[in-house]
């Protein structure tokens, strides 16, 4: 058994025992639900840590035939690019079951389908077969419009579920087309990406056909991740979701269409990728710039971090849209960083609306004196969130920006004020309005969190993002490898694409000094511009 | 030829007569214990069906019977069906006056008629066993004959059903006009050539058109509505699974049987009809109030899924068919069983009635969630899987189709059809959670053999969802007796 199973199944083993507890005891269904994701992400980091930096190929492989008939298996396996998603995954899991304390009605079932919800979205990461990387998301994805629907919050409740529901079914449909279509293409009778992979290699799809694929995956995945024009699910919906399920969603969940992108249609359809560069490039500079205008309007907490999750999203897009292995790695780190920030700054809404009910920026005022430690996070959450440097989304950020100045200069420019100009507005603002300034007269009664036990999930959250962003090589030695085989694939090099597989990309040390080339001279220009 | 080629139905038709006979020594309070005698003589039919081989076909009547794999596939499918379907009008009898007996004994030669027609290799047996049906479904479905809407339904069904049933069997004499034989061997070697004898195209479309109305396709649906709302529910069930499925194993056994190599000329009218049906029919359930009648437009939408199986003109779409049609059967008996549980509490079969169902049954609302989760397609429940294999056949065939590209745009309309029932598939589970409290919150009794039944469904939804691996094999080998 490969401990990537233990990960995937801590989650969905609590979930089964609470439905043996009975609904009165709260605190052992709490417990229950706590103690699961604590030991997937006890083993998740572990795995981290075990893990064979610099190998570009899978590790922790576990296969089981599932369906004869048509080859489908449960198999999962760990490379760079999913390493860093599964382990932020269960950490999200764990703060999210912690803060989930919001909700007071039927817990038991909350708890239940947060933690499917959890267990899934792992199971998503962690597969290597086509079938099981769907079937996995919808099991995630099915009790966040529930959890939504029942415990959701606010007047648009209703409409937020449908929304949410029918775009993102819809989105996950799309793709299921595309990905059975790449299936029935392929010819190779087998649902086991891996496999695929190599039998394209040899024989790969027609032009034509990666030109039609491709999109049905863009846009299908594209919807599960809030890519502009389809965005409008996502501020409306997190602003109806209770705490825990906002976190897990904008913070996981969210990153499996950006995930499925960068795992199936690249290396799958380079051509078709290459054909609708362009198209990426305009609908991400759509969400860096549009969405975060639209961020700079708000007036409600919970619709300014959604809408700033929106913008950021926009990155990983410009970073996929690069082609190129500095752009793709970004990418990735992107993802996991951003995954840590929405999900802390989600739990911080949670806990100011658990006690206020109303999360109207301007009532809010002199947070910081309030509640001393809220207050810091929050502003130390909010300026990861405009990219300072030392929290882990200015390096992924960087790296993006770097990465896809030799593909699609122009949009780099736009991209760049669009993260450094309008992300700093909206943050900047919100620090003001919020946390500095006289204190409020109608929120007087807040409570910080005082005790440990409150404190701690925001604490791991915080300290991952400073974490990477302190000490990015942590990821990216992980992440490059792997991603250089994406983008070897993707200029059709195959022979080297089997070099790197069989021996590490790190000896060759190209790219880690590449890295480290880009790294330095962004953290220079960035002195220079304060 | 040996009796036992046909024993299974006469064990049905024999247990139909046996209960008629013996409901006149029975008192009419223990009327209700006859149910339950008809069902244990069903399992034990069904279960000595598995001694049963069939790995080679048998031949019986000359020709026009056979039991091959696909003939048994169906043949337990029908009787599971007819199990479940009894269970619950065993619950449902108390709203039946008078005549329950005759009630359950029809039941069963409706059923015989299925078994029939899952084994029809020739024209006269297609269409006896066709009315077989249709004849037992004329009483099954007025039955409540006290109730207006049940008459009223009744009559449809009749009216309609003569047309279908005049249609099919003048198709039927066109086609032995044009091809000189009924008997789809005789015919599989000829159909080839009489793709352009106008009178044989015209003969095929008749035949069609009056199965069409079986499986209550687009534009032969318009009986469904009325029928399913008006009949009594267990008339419904028996309507929405038990006929549906008849059709389409006498539509399967038509096209890839008799005429397999004429009907590749139709794979375009097969995907406008599987397109429209699906779109027509979960467009019409979305503003549906009626439980009942929301599932009859829901049932014509599954009709148009599991034609886009037949029109796959594949191995692989046919064994979806049948997969996807032992995913419906669980789904929706389970939520005929929930709507007889809670009608008979409440007196209404609108969705509002299923409000706070939760609290008042949480085995019922489980049920029922399940039911619609699989009926829209969400894994892991079997109604994905089925759907999932559908796609995948309709996509293999659109790679391998270089004429037109109408595949991907069915693929496309199931899609959006899917999407659409979301919304109304989503509101019965939104009114059974979280709708407005009901003033009555008093729970709802659930008979034991009832209990057993949804546990049965739940188990069947959630087994062909998990496991598809062993009922795959089944379904795969089941369609071997088809050419393509």
């Amino acid at each position: 058994m490969s401990p990537i199973t233990f990960i995937i199944l801590w989650p969905l083993v609590a979930a089964l025992l609470i439905g043996f507890v009975p609904r009165e005891n709260r605190s052992t269904i709490r417990m229950i639900a706590i103690a699961g994701t604590f030991f997937s992400l006890f083993i998740a980091l572990g795995l981290f840590f075990q893990f064979d930096t610099g190998e570009a190929g899978y590790q922790f492989v576990q296969r089981e035939p599932w369906v004869g008939a048509l080859d489908i298996s449960y198999y999962v396996g760990v490379d760079g690019i999913n390493l860093g998603l599964i382990v932020m995954a269960a950490l999200v899991g764990f703060a999210a079951c912690c803060l989930a304390y919001d909700v007071t009605e039927r817990q038991k079932e909350y708890y239940i389908l947060l933690l499917i919800m959890i267990g899934g979205i792992i199971g998503a990461f962690a597969s290597l077969d086509l079938f099981f990387f769907y079937f996995f998301h919808e099991l995630a994805l099915v009790p966040t419009f529930i959890m939504i629907g029942v415990w959701g919050r606010g007047e648009k409740k209703n409409y937020a579920t449908f929304q949410i529901t029918i775009y993102l079914s819809l989105g996950a449909l799309i793709a299921l087309i595309g990905l059975v279509a790449l299936y029935v293409q392929s010819g190779a009778e087998t649902f086991d990406l891996v496999k695929i992979i190599e039998s394209t290699a040899s024989d790969p799809f027609s032009t034509s056909f990666q030109k039609v694929v491709f999109p049905l995956l863009l846009f299908g995945f594209g919807i599960l991740v809030s890519l502009w024009p389809f965005h409008t699910w996502a501020p409306l919906g997190y602003g109806a979701a209770p705490t825990a399920t906002a976190m897990v969603h904008a913070g996981v969940l969210k990153k499996f269409g950006l995930y499925g992108l960068i795992r199936i249609a690249l290396p799958l359809f380079p051509e078709g990728a290459r054909h609708w560069l362009g198209v990426i490039a305009i609908l991400c500079l759509g969400n860096i710039l549009y969405c975060g205008w639209v961020a700079m309007r708000q007036k409600d907490l919970n619709l300014l971090i959604g809408n700033s999750s929106v913008a950021h999203m926009g990155f990983v897009f410009l970073g996929i849209a690069s082609l190129s292995l500095v752009g793709i790695t970004g990418a990735v780190f992107v993802m996991v960083a951003h995954g840590l920030l929405a999900a802390l700054s989600f739990g911080l809404s949670g806990y100011l609306y658990t006690q206020t009910k109303d999360l109207t920026m301007t009532d809010f005022g002199g947070l910081l004196r309030q509640m001393p430690f809220i207050g810091t996070v929050m502003v130390m959450a909010f300026l990861a969130g405009c990219g300072v440097p030392g929290f882990a989304n200015f390096p992924g950020e960087i790296m993006v920006l770097f990465g896809a100045w030799q593909t699609v200069p122009v949009a780099v420019i736009i991209a760049a004020w669009g993260a450094l100009l309008v992300g700093a507005i909206y943050m900047l603002r919100a620090i003001r309005t919020m946390l500095h300034g006289p204190r409020s007269e109608k929120w007087t009664t807040l409570v910080d969190a005082t005790s440990a036990w409150r404190k701690l999930p925001f604490a791991l959250l915080l300290a991952g993002l400073l974490f990477l962003g302190c000490y990015p090589p942590l990821l990216t030695e992980k992440i490059e490898p792997s991603a250089a085989l994406v983008v070897d694939r993707l200029n059709g090099d195959e022979k080297k694409a089997s070099a790197d597989l069989k021996e590490p990309t790190l000896t060759k040390d190209l790219s880690t000094k590449e890295l480290s080339s880009a790294l330095s001279s962004a953290l220079a220009w960035q002195e220079r511009r304060d | 030829m040996k009796v036992s080629i046909i024993g299974l139905e006469i064990s049905v038709i024999l247990l139909g007569i046996a209960l008629l006979l013996v409901d006149l020594w029975v008192p009419a309070r223990y009327r209700k214990g006859l149910g339950y005698l008809a069902v244990l003589g069903l399992g034990v039919i069904l279960v000595s069906s598995f001694s049963m081989n069939a790995s080679e076909a048998h031949y019986a009547f000359g020709g026009m019977y056979v039991l091959d794999q696909l003939a048994l596939f169906f043949k337990r499918f029908f009787l599971l069906t007819a199990i479940i379907v009894l269970l619950i009008s065993i619950e449902f009898s108390g709203r039946i006056r008078t005549g329950l007996t005759e009630y359950f004994s029809l039941m069963l030669f409706g059923l015989a008629g299925m078994m029939f027609a899952a084994s029809s290799h020739h024209f006269a047996l297609l269409f006896v066993s066709a009315e077989l049906i249709t004849v037992t479904f004329y009483v099954l479905v007025s039955f409540q004959r006290r109730e207006i809407p049940s008459l009223e339904a009744g009559v449809k069904y009749l009216v309609l059903s003569a047309l279908s049933s005049g249609l099919l069997v003048y198709g039927i004499a066109l086609v032995f006009g044009a091809a000189q034989t009924l008997d789809f061997q005789a015919l599989s070697e000829k159909a080839g050539q009489l793709g352009n004898d106008p009178l044989f195209l015209v003969g095929m479309f008749f035949v069609v058109a009056g199965l069409g109305f079986k499986i209550a396709a687009f534009p032969f649906h318009v009986w469904a509505p009325d029928v399913y709302q008006g009949a009594p529910i267990p008339t419904t069930a028996f309507l929405a699974v038990g006929s549906k499925a008849a059709g389409f194993a006498l539509l399967m056994r038509l096209f890839f049987s008799a005429v397999p190599d004429f009907v590749v000329q139709w794979d375009l009218l097969l995907l406008i009809l599987a397109a429209v049906t699906i779109l027509y029919g979960n467009l019409c359930a979305l503003p549906q109030q009626n439980l009942k009648r929301l599932l009859s437009y829901s049932s014509i939408a599954h009709a148009g899924y599991l034609l886009m199986g037949i029109a796959a003109l594949s191995q692989s779409g046919s064994s979806a068919v049948l997969y996807y049609l032992a995913g419906y059967l669980f789904a929706v008996l389970a939520a005929f069983a929930v709507v007889t549980v809670v009608s008979n509490q409440v007196g209404a079969e609108d969705i509002a009635s299923l409000a706070g169902l939760n609290r008042r049954g949480p085995l019922l609302a489980a049920a029922m969630t399940l039911a619609m989760v699989s009926l829209t397609g969400i894994p892991p429940l079997a109604g994905f899987f089925g759907k999932f294999l559908l796609l995948k056949a309709v996509l293999e065939q659109g790679a391998a189709t270089t004429a037109h590209t109408g595949y991907y745009w069915l693929a496309g309309a199931a899609i959006v059809g899917v999407v659409i029932s979301i919304y109304y598939y989503f509101g019965i589970i939104r009114t059974i959670f979280w709708s407005k409290d009901p003033e009555d919150l008093s729970p709802i009794p659930v008979s034991l053999p009832l209990r057993a039944t949804l546990c049965v469904c739940l188990f069947g939804m959630l087994y062909l969802g998990i496991f598809p691996d062993y009922p795959l094999d089944m379904a795969t080998e089941a369609v071997r007796a088809l050419t393509f």
